[in-house]
């Protein structure tokens, strides 16, 4: 007996409260619209709130309501933004693909200031005197970018830079939101050359630590014939609305730190 | 029952055993939704409503079902078990009335099942108000009294809190203790002070 009015007390209300919320869901169902389901299972579920909505159910609920656009998601194909058109009726407005790209190329061949003993991050490492390489603008190679990135999109090389994979990146901007030296940005996939330097220090100064950055010395600028790149703060700035991606800035360039990817 | 002791329960459960400042319960949401004024204000009321209902709910099953079977000892669990399903209730409701209200809330509500204030007050309530297995005479009046006082406490201490952190916002903070390092500080700092009110007896 001991025992049993325990069980059956606990269970009685546990019943009690049971039923009472099972009719209480019932009375209070709140009707969702159907076509959101659809939506949010066409979606890559992925949540990674490149489109600016909360993961994909917020996104979800976002194009329905009219406040997102489809085309904001990075990540679903083409096929998949057809579909939840489909779903709503619309028509698919398609903006530009970009894919992210590294303004930076100095790696292991910039050397360190002092030994950096800290955590492995780059942003904990950035917080000690901007971190331990000479050029105070470049990469410092302990891989934020790589950890940060939900498509596996970024590797570190033997150069210790990332090297990104154009194919998987989705231009979801996480990495360059992370990069305490914003070295990332992204680029219109059709366009295939850009600046692989962020230094703004005088062009002797540059040299002095890196052999691959930018000194400013403007032969990108006289060789390109349609205007679209300037030194601009002593560094070399590509103008995507005038390239034309002939890559003759490219062949000029005497410290190679003009690419084409 | 008299007016005197509704007033010792009004100041202990508000000044000087404040539920958050000075029993350090339910800390969660109150250094989560303490950002901004209105939004803490909405949780404390939410809060507040809760424990108010679960005292009077948790009085009832201690006092016609516990007590009379000999379970006192099946209070935790049975207390947890009326709060779990009766927050679920004003869950529903709220997002069949007011859906602002619901989003605005987000995870805090179903937040409030795991509150250890709500669960405290229940508690605390059985505590203070039964001797030897029975109810003492009014003890349901001061439950469901402790249960609003409980409530008002904890509204005190978000919206001091709130305000606080409001103010911060426009200051040159440090880095490194931006955010919650400083509320963290700040609670502690507040905390101290409610200690003062401990010089008081009633």
């Amino acid at each position: 007996m001991e025992i049993i009015i325990p069980i059956l007390t606990l269970g009685f209300l546990g019943l009690i409260f049971g039923v009472g919320l099972a009719i209480a869901s019932k009375r209070f169902a709140v009707q969702a619209d159907p076509r959101l389901e659809k939506i949010h299972g066409l979606l890559p579920g992925s949540n990674c709130g490149a489109c600016g909505g909360a993961g994909c159910f917020g996104f979800a609920e976002a194009i329905l309501s009219g406040k997102l656009k489809i085309d904001a998601c990075r990540v679903a194909n083409d096929a998949a933004k057809e579909k939840i058109a489909e779903v709503l009726g619309r028509k698919l407005v398609k903006g530009l693909k970009s894919v992210a790209v590294l303004r930076c190329n100095g790696g292991k061949k910039v050397k360190d200031r002092f030994i950096y003993q800290g955590i492995e991050d780059c942003v904990a490492a950035n917080l000690v005197l901007g971190g331990q390489k000479e050029c105070v603008f470049g990469c410092l190679g302990f891989g934020d970018c790589e950890k940060v990135c939900p498509f596996g999109a970024i590797t570190m090389s033997e150069e210790k830079l990332p090297v990104i994979i154009a194919n998987k990146c989705k231009a979801c901007n996480k990495c360059v939101q992370i990069c305490p030296k914003k070295l990332f940005s992204l680029v219109p996939l059709a366009q295939n050359v850009y600046v692989a330097c962020s230094s703004h220090d005088l062009g002797k100064d540059t040299k002095a630590v890196c052999p691959v950055g930018c000194i400013a010395c403007r032969l990108c600028e006289k060789a390109c014939k349609v205007d679209a790149i300037h030194v601009i703060d002593n560094l070399a700035v590509i103008d995507y609305n005038k390239c034309t991606s002939c890559g003759e800035c490219v062949k000029v360039c005497p410290v190679k730190c003009i690419v084409i990817r | 029952m008299n007016a005197t002791q509704f007033l010792t329960i009004f100041i202990s459960a508000v000044f000087i055993y404040n539920v958050i400042l000075s029993r350090f319960l339910g800390l969660c949401s109150f250094v989560a939704i303490s950002k901004e004024t209105k939004p803490a204000l909405a949780m404390s009321l939410s809060v507040m409503f809760v424990t108010t209902m679960a005292s009077i709910i948790t009085w009832f099953i201690y006092r016609f079902l516990l007590i009379p079977f000999g379970l006192t000892y099946l209070r935790t669990i049975s207390f947890i078990l009326v709060i779990a399903t009766f927050v679920q209730f004003v869950e529903m409701v709220i997002r069949k009335i007011s859906p602002p209200m619901y989003r605005f809330f987000g995870i805090y509500l179903p937040l409030i099942t795991v509150n250890c204030a709500v669960l405290g007050v229940a508690v605390l309530n059985v505590d203070m108000f039964f001797m030897n297995g029975k109810a003492i005479p009014g003890s349901f009046y001061y439950s469901l009294f402790q249960g609003i006082c409980v409530g008002l406490g904890y509204t005190l201490a978000m919206l001091l809190m709130s305000g606080i952190r409001e103010r911060l916002d426009l200051c040159n903070v440090p880095e490194a203790v931006k955010d919650f390092p400083l509320a963290f500080i700040i609670a502690s700092i507040m905390s101290l002070s409610f200690l003062g009110f401990n010089g008081f007896k009633f």
